[in-house]
């Protein structure tokens, strides 16, 4: 599956996978952040549900520093 | 002395806003912030880095929410879209969180605010129910339209991010201030302690700063000047200072009882 990710092209074997397992898969389990699907937020609490598509955009954020 | 800052039905001890940016390491960020004594603390949202080191610290284990009050920010946003997008992520990033520092920018050399699309990100946030502290020009029209949307307080600049030339323009300020019934505090353009007292003394509930700290040569020591200068000038405001005269025929020591 192919997915774009904070503006960079990622291919997954898996056929399916949700939020939860791209999380884990990127090493950002336990992170504090906040993530889009094609412009739509993701809730922390739909995680597990939210099944990926092939083509999907993420941004994936966090807080860093600044004024 | 209980004089506390209130700003969207939550008070605090402390006037002084300071960002979270430009500091040499997390540690420094840290103790500035202690020195500072700020309980407010702005953080920007951004992209964060996938396939580094899982390990990689990161600024909230060194400023936990717990302890402080985040305001997120919409720095580098230069449309009404982006700046209520990245809030929105804000916002799911801090459960639920709802005040935010609304910025959007209109030009990448200067820094200088968009208020149209500030004035547009602005109704659209409180509509959505944040609680919107605003960074706008010392425009007293735009900063009166601000709160007339509903905005939780207006933070004029006293001159550009990161400039720290100070306070250009207290006339405007005052104007400002004198027309708010909201907290007006004074975002960006302090460079040194005096400025920050200046804004204090003129009337303003607050002080946001972070350059002023962060590049300062000893940023701990200049967050601690910064703290003393705002309580100092916040306490000469609640005195009342005495009024400027071009010389005074009533000196302070007595007239009479003078040797021969």
């Amino acid at each position: 599956m192919q997915l774009t990710i904070n503006g960079k092209s990622r291919n997954f074997e898996a056929v399916t996978l949700s939020v939860e397992n791209l999380v884990a898969s990127l090493n950002l389990e336990g992170k504090r952040l906040a993530i889009e699907c094609n412009g739509e937020i993701v809730p922390r609490s739909q995680f597990s549900v939210k099944q990926l598509a092939e083509g999907d955009q993420l941004e994936i954020v966090g807080a860093v520093g600044g004024g | 002395m209980s004089d506390l800052l209130k700003i969207a039905g939550k008070t605090y001890q402390s006037r002084l806003l300071v960002g979270t940016g430009k500091y040499q390491d997390f540690s420094q960020t840290r103790a500035a912030i202690d020195a500072s004594g700020a309980e407010i603390i702005t953080v920007a949202i951004r992209r964060t880095n996938i396939g580094q080191t899982a390990g990689e610290p990161s600024l909230l284990d060194f400023l936990p929410p717990e302890e402080f009050t985040y305001l997120p920010n919409t720095a580098g946003c230069y449309s009404a879209d982006d700046a209520v997008r990245t809030l929105r992520l804000a916002r799911e990033l801090l459960d639920g969180h709802k005040l935010v520092k609304l910025e959007v920018l209109g030009d990448p050399d200067t820094l200088y605010p968009n208020m149209i699309e500030t004035i547009a990100a602005a109704k659209v946030l409180v509509k959505d129910g944040f609680d919107v502290m605003v960074y706008c020009s010392d425009d007293p029209i735009i900063a009166k339209q601000l709160e007339e949307i509903g905005c939780c307080a207006v933070m004029p600049l006293a001159s550009l991010i990161g400039s720290g030339m100070g306070i250009l323009n207290p006339w405007n300020l005052q104007i400002i201030i004198a027309n708010a019934n909201i907290p007006v505090l004074v975002d960006a353009g302090v460079g040194t302690a005096s400025d920050a007292a200046i804004a204090m003394e003129l009337g303003c509930q607050g002080v946001l700063m972070n350059t002023a700290i962060a590049a300062a040569r000893d940023p701990v020591l200049m967050a601690g000047a910064m703290k003393k200068a705002v309580e100092a000038g916040r306490e000469a405001y609640l005195a009342g200072r005495m009024p400027k005269k071009l010389y005074s025929a009533s000196p302070s020591s007595p007239t009479t009882g003078l040797i021969k």
